[in-house]
């Protein structure tokens, strides 16, 4: 079996997987006690409109028959209704999927971006000041809450110092509809005092949401350095007198790289779990603060439609360790493939 | 509970046990050499204390349940109110204090559940085989599809939030890794020659599961469990910050937090101070949990 071959039986493998997740989460929604439908409508609806709004919405057929129209309306890009926004759910979450992923994008380059560096230089001063350094700030990363990391940097810089926005996304007008993302929409189309104001309004949540994904990056690439040191090559490499810091930066960093990529995977569904409290945290209007208005309400099919596409991004995001992993390591490539 | 044999058995029942207890005896002098475990140790151990002994420690219990002093409302830290007061006039460090048996509270009953049903289900994964074991092990697939705070909101979504109902929810989220190393060891373990041999002298699978496998898997679920503790807490803090755990009056720190975010620019204290006791309970945990990961040599990622 070629390495392709192993690549496209573990993309089959996610489609039952896929499937099983909204089965379980359609039979969670739909056994919701207390009456959702009437929550929506008011206490002065008639009760003959609230049974005509659920006979509507098929909410009197049997569970196996509802699941089979919603499964078959799913690929016609039916969703079904908001009970809060009365949109197709598929609409509502396609408009602010693009603020979600943007934020966990920053937050996942914000991780990777200092992560590396600061492994590459507790790894390569182990013992040293900037290793402990390291050790104290991956352990306070991962133990705190990001959402209160969140707080704390809002009573710092907002109610303190006064420096940053308190929440939301932008305080101008939105850069012209390209991508979604305002960082990128704006930089595309040369708006700069709107770029700013972008990237002013994406920090604070950013930072909150990435900090214990830096330190585990950074935790890792350490460790790993420090194995890759021991090696002979680069004992070798030294005896050549190539400088430090490419033996450093190329060598040992691409082999210490490779074991971080699965961390990277992991940690995108990490950071869309948690964007849940951190976009809450800034009024961030994205997918995850979505999902969480549509707990709050018992909004059944809003919370169907946002746990499948965050089930469905984590699926892709480790799909795409396993073909980069592949790339990297010709050893994984021809080990998966000899199989 | 040992099988029907001669006195041969016994001995090396004992023997086994010993080596044990030899381990453990070598595991701890390791683990007494790490100072951060001990810090972490410490830490633990002062968390139980301050839960047990919250109603002597507190300087105001009765603001723990709720009582409710306007006159007071919102002061900032004071030598009277060490982590100042909330909006509705409650010592937040009395409710800090009392929010630590919550805390607890949670991370014992979420494991407790999980490890439950884990190791249950991994049981009955590994011993039947077949159709059992590939539909279970496809069902932690499922499970393992979604982060589990996002499978928690859903479930608490059936039901009506309350700091029961987030416990079960975050529990039916938490079982899979227990689960898959139970299976894992069942397999690997039926492979073996000394269970081959335990067999041929009349072991069932009851002595099997509670001699041979549990034991070899006790020590990869205690390093697993304690790092669980905090990222239980982490998890069950941001449900009541959500406002889908515990309800007011309890004394719960991310419900605490939840009230000082409104608050951000004028109160800093409110949200500030349960935020410090949810991280310190969490490092606590972490040490502890990386120490003995460490000592136990035991993978658990």
């Amino acid at each position: 079996m070629s390495y392709s071959d192993y690549l496209i039986r573990r993309a089959i493998q996610a489609i039952p997987v896929l499937f099983g997740l909204s089965v379980l989460i359609f039979t969670i929604t739909r056994v919701i006690p207390g009456d959702p439908v009437r929550l929506a409508m008011g206490p002065d609806v008639a009760d003959e409109q609230v049974d005509a709004f659920r006979e509507e919405m098929g909410l009197n057929e049997p569970l196996h028959i509802q699941y089979v129209e919603w499964l078959s309306g799913v690929f016609q890009g039916q969703w079904g209704l908001s009970l809060r926004t009365g949109n197709n759910v598929l609409f509502d979450i396609i408009t602010r999927l693009p603020a979600t992923f943007e934020l966990v994008l920053v937050a996942l380059g914000f991780a990777i971006v200092l992560g590396i560096p600061f492994g590459v230089i507790a790894g390569t001063n182990k013992d040293h000041w900037q290793d402990h350094a390291s050790r104290i700030t991956a352990l306070f990363g991962v133990s705190m809450p990001r959402f209160w990391v969140g707080i704390l940097l809002q009573v710092v810089f907002v109610g303190m110092l006064g420096l940053m926005p308190l929440q939301g996304r932008i305080d101008g007008n939105p850069p012209p509809h390209t991508t979604g993302m305002y960082l990128i929409d704006s930089a595309l189309a040369l708006q700069w005092a709107t770029f700013v104001d972008a990237a002013t309004h994406i920090a604070m949540p950013a930072f909150a949401l990435g900090l214990a994904t830096l330190a585990q990056i950074m935790r890792l690439i350490r460790s790993d350095m420090i194995e890759e040191a021991r090696k002979d090559y680069i004992m070798a490499a030294r005896a050549s007198g190539i400088p430090q810091n490419l033996i450093h930066y190329k060598y040992m960093l691409r082999n210490a790289f490779t074991s971080s990529l699965t961390v990277i995977g992991l940690a995108f569904g990490f950071l869309l779990g948690n964007a849940f409290l951190v976009e809450t945290v800034f009024a961030w209007p994205g997918m995850a603060r979505y999902g969480v208005q549509a707990i709050i309400n018992q909004d059944f099919n809003a919370i169907v439609g946002v746990v499948i596409v965050v089930g469905f991004a984590y699926v892709v995001a480790n799909f795409v360790v396993d073909v980069l992993y592949g790339t990297l390591d010709p050893r994984v490539r021809l080990r998966q493939g000899g199989e | 509970m040992s099988t029907d044999t001669t006195g041969a058995t016994i001995d090396t029942d004992q023997l086994a046990k010993d080596e044990r207890r030899e381990r453990i005896k070598r595991a701890w002098s390791r683990l007494s050499q790490s100072t951060l475990s001990l810090v972490g140790f410490a830490m633990i151990g002062l968390l139980f204390i301050i839960a047990i002994f919250a109603p002597v420690i507190a300087p105001y219990p009765e603001d723990a349940a709720g009582a409710i002093d306007f006159s007071r409302a919102s002061q900032a830290p004071s030598l009277e109110h060490p982590m100042g007061t909330d909006t509705e006039g409650r010592d937040i460090l009395s409710r800090v204090i009392f929010g630590t048996r919550i805390a607890l509270l949670m991370g014992f009953v979420v494991l407790s559940i999980a490890i439950s049903i884990g190791v249950t289900l991994g049981l009955i994964a590994g011993y039947m085989g077949g159709k059992t074991n590939a539909v279970i092990m496809r069902i932690t697939d499922i499970f393992l599809a979604i982060p589990p705070t996002l499978l928690a909101l859903a479930v608490i979504a059936a039901t009506r939030p309350s700091l029961w109902y987030a416990m079960i929810a975050i529990a039916a989220s938490w079982w899979t890794w227990y689960a898959r190393l139970i299976q894992g060891e069942v397999l690997s373990i039926k492979e073996n020659e000394f269970i081959e041999a335990s067999r041929s002298l009349g072991a069932g699978w009851f002595h099997i599961t509670f001699r041979e496998i549990l034991p070899n898997a006790i020590g990869p679920i205690t390093v697993k469990a304690t790092l669980d503790m905090g990222f239980v807490i982490l998890v069950g803090a941001g449900l009541a910050f959500l406002g889908l755990g515990a309800q007011e009056p309890t004394a719960d720190w991310g419900l605490m937090i939840a009230t000082g975010r409104a608050h951000v620019r004028t109160y800093w204290w409110i949200a500030t101070f349960p935020g410090l006791a949810i991280s310190f309970a969490v490092l606590g945990f972490n040490l502890v949990g990386d120490g003995l990961r460490d000592v136990l040599d035991v993978e658990v990622e």
